[in-house]
């Protein structure tokens, strides 16, 4: 312990590089071709929803109904279905709502998941075993069968039909703390002891070492937990009736009953729905995979 | 001192001398905001949920009196119980092989050396950022019967048309095939990343021995990747064993019942038989079975690693 090497890399290398494509320069093999070849039926196999689903929506909602079956519709393609799921949907709305209650959901995990994780990394306190026992047991608790307490909870603290009622049941996320325990030992303790011979406090060494090293890891838990909340359905589906609430996944539900057998619009709002996370997506993708990659096998 | 790690004392040097209990107090301080949270939203309720499992509370406020255990001795005589967890435990068996098996496939191929990798990853991941109900009407619409794509290209090479959702032998299989196409690429992001971490040089060893592209995968990939796959399979599961969302959406349990899964089943007595404390029995039953899956898991896996 006596040579503090305040240059060693932060341990970020072991996750952030666990990713990285390895690409050999190989021959074209017969095998390799084969392996190519199945590779590209899958994923058309795998692009035919999505198709499928565009080629509806831009249809007319006579076309779309053709017995018929084309993707090249007689009328031609047509926005009509998004123009009109736009003027008397409530897409957007959906969309904001699912934005910030995600969001706060993130925010909340994130903040109380690395303050009670570095507490469990560094600090020697009473009960600590304890407190790590219960929590990591917790991980078990699957959370479809808590909605009828969690929903009649909701009821006595008047919550229901509020924002709050979606987001506060969703930041519990024991694994991840875990996943940012396990991060947190693997900083060297060297970096902290020289702030602590300045007399620097725990919150300050938390605030101002700690969570700077630990980017990579806290980006990996916010997209996670990002895309869980989300795409949540069972929950915000149950907390709220409130048809200004509503978030995205449980707003594309009631649009089944409301138009019906109307499949360009119902294509229209889905595409419209799955929208805002494949555009992040496509520009953050080494981020998602590697976030998801990292805190995957911890998290369920 | 031992090169071994393990003996290496460990660095209590940040513990100043008398500082114990200043530790404890920032200890619990840290813990605290989480701890709210825990205590409020998690633990309360799954104690709450027990004792509401021993009442015959409902949502019209009608019987709050306890009941012992009458809840649970219903459930365990009804059949549609039993119905709903045997669909659970059905879409768990039929949805974990496909897919663990094809997320292995898909980052086996890619990791032969595909070129343009992103675009395959795309293509296999992307339906895992999307939420249920836009699967659900995306494939709603591709398994319907007149107008479906599926049934168009099932006539169009001879075969005769299914009645996909409506079909009570074929709907459990339709939401498979559709959880399959939304959800394996999750675990197929986790095969590609574990199989990227095995070291090249047992690949060249490999090579030099003159062993096939097939040889390598069976006597290198596979063998290392052995508690990636235990993992995924468990992981598998334990999320199989929620399904809820596309079920619902898509076929609302039916045809006659034929995909209702237990998590179904505790939200309509629930929220639309209003039977809160007979739900919340059902509720710990499932979880009972959760449990008990989980500890045989642990004790078959630890069994494997010793």
């Amino acid at each position: 312990m006596a040579t503090p090497t305040l240059t060693r890399p932060a341990p970020s290398a072991t996750t952030a590089n666990s990713l990285k494509i390895r690409q050999p320069r190989k021959k074209l093999t017969v095998g390799r071709i084969a392996a190519i070849a199945v590779a590209a039926f899958i994923a058309v196999l795998w692009l035919i929803p999505f198709a499928w689903a565009t080629a509806t929506a831009f249809k007319t909602e006579t076309d779309a109904a053709a017995p018929d079956v084309t993707w090249l519709p007689p009328s031609g393609f047509t926005p009509e279905a998004f123009v009109k799921v736009f003027q008397d949907g409530n897409i957007p709305l959906w969309t904001w709502n699912s934005l910030y209650t995600s969001a706060a959901i993130t925010a909340i995990t994130l903040v109380i998941s690395a303050l009670v994780a570095y507490a469990l990394s560094r600090i020697d306190f009473k009960g600590k075993k304890v407190l790590m026992t219960v929590i990591i047991a917790s991980i078990i608790i699957p959370p479809p069968v808590l909605i009828i307490p969690l929903f009649y909870q909701m009821l006595a603290l008047n919550l229901i039909d509020t924002s709050w009622a979606i987001i506060l049941p969703q930041v519990i996320h024991p694994a991840m703390v875990f996943v940012l325990k396990k991060f947190f030992d693997q900083i060297p303790r060297e970096l902290e002891e020289a702030a602590v011979m300045d007399g620097a406090s725990r919150l300050r060494i938390f605030t101002q070492i700690i969570l700077p090293l630990s980017r990579p890891i806290l980006a990996a838990v916010a997209i996670f937990v990002f895309i869980g909340a989300w795409n949540n359905f069972l929950w915000p589906f149950i907390a709220t009736n409130d048809g200004n609430l509503l978030t995205l996944p449980v707003g594309l539900q009631t649009i089944k009953s409301a138009y019906g057998i109307q499949y360009a619009q119902n294509m229209a709002s889905a595409l419209l729905a799955a929208l805002p996370l494949i555009v992040v997506f496509l520009f953050f993708q080494r981020q998602i995979i590697k976030g998801v990659a990292t805190t995957g096998l911890a998290g369920t | 001192m031992s090169t071994s790690t393990l003996s290496r004392p460990r660095p209590e040097s940040l513990r100043k001398p008398g500082s114990r209990t200043r530790s404890n107090l920032s200890g619990w301080g840290f813990a605290t905001p989480f701890l709210a949270f825990f205590l409020v939203f998690l633990v309360w309720p799954i104690l709450y949920g027990f004792y509401m499992s021993l009442t015959g509370k409902s949502l019209t406020g009608a019987n709050d009196s306890l009941l012992g255990f009458a809840n649970y001795a219903e459930a365990l005589a009804d059949a549609d119980m039993w119905r709903s967890l045997g669909n659970t435990l059905y879409f768990t068996v039929i949805s974990t092989v496909p897919l663990v098996l094809v997320a292995l496939v898909m980052a086996a191929l890619l990791n032969i050396g595909v070129p343009a990798q992103w675009l395959w990853r795309l293509s296999y991941f992307a339906p895992y950022l999307l939420a249920s109900t836009v699967v659900s009407l995306f494939f709603t619409w591709m398994y319907n019967p007149q107008l479906g794509l599926i049934n168009e290209f099932l006539t169009g090479i001879g075969l005769p048309r299914v009645a996909w959702l409506n079909d009570p032998n074929v709907a459990m299989w339709a939401i498979v095939i559709a959880t399959l196409w939304w959800t394996v690429g999750f675990n197929f992001l986790l095969y590609l990343a574990a199989m990227q971490n095995i070291p090249a040089q047992h690949y060249e060893a490999a090579s030099l021995d003159g062993a096939g592209a097939w040889r390598q995968f069976f006597s290198i990939t596979l063998p290392q990747l052995t508690p990636t796959t235990v993992m995924i399979v468990l992981l598998q599961i334990l999320a199989s064993l929620k399904i809820f969302d596309q079920v619902y959406q898509m076929t609302a349990g039916g045809p006659g019942g034929s995909t209702r899964p237990v998590v179904q089943y505790i939200f309509e007595t629930g929220f639309t038989g209003y039977r809160l404390g007979y739900s919340a029995a059902i509720s710990y039953i499932f979880f009972g079975l959760i449990v008990v899956i989980s500890v045989m898991q642990f004790v078959i896996t630890r069994r494997r690693s010793a």
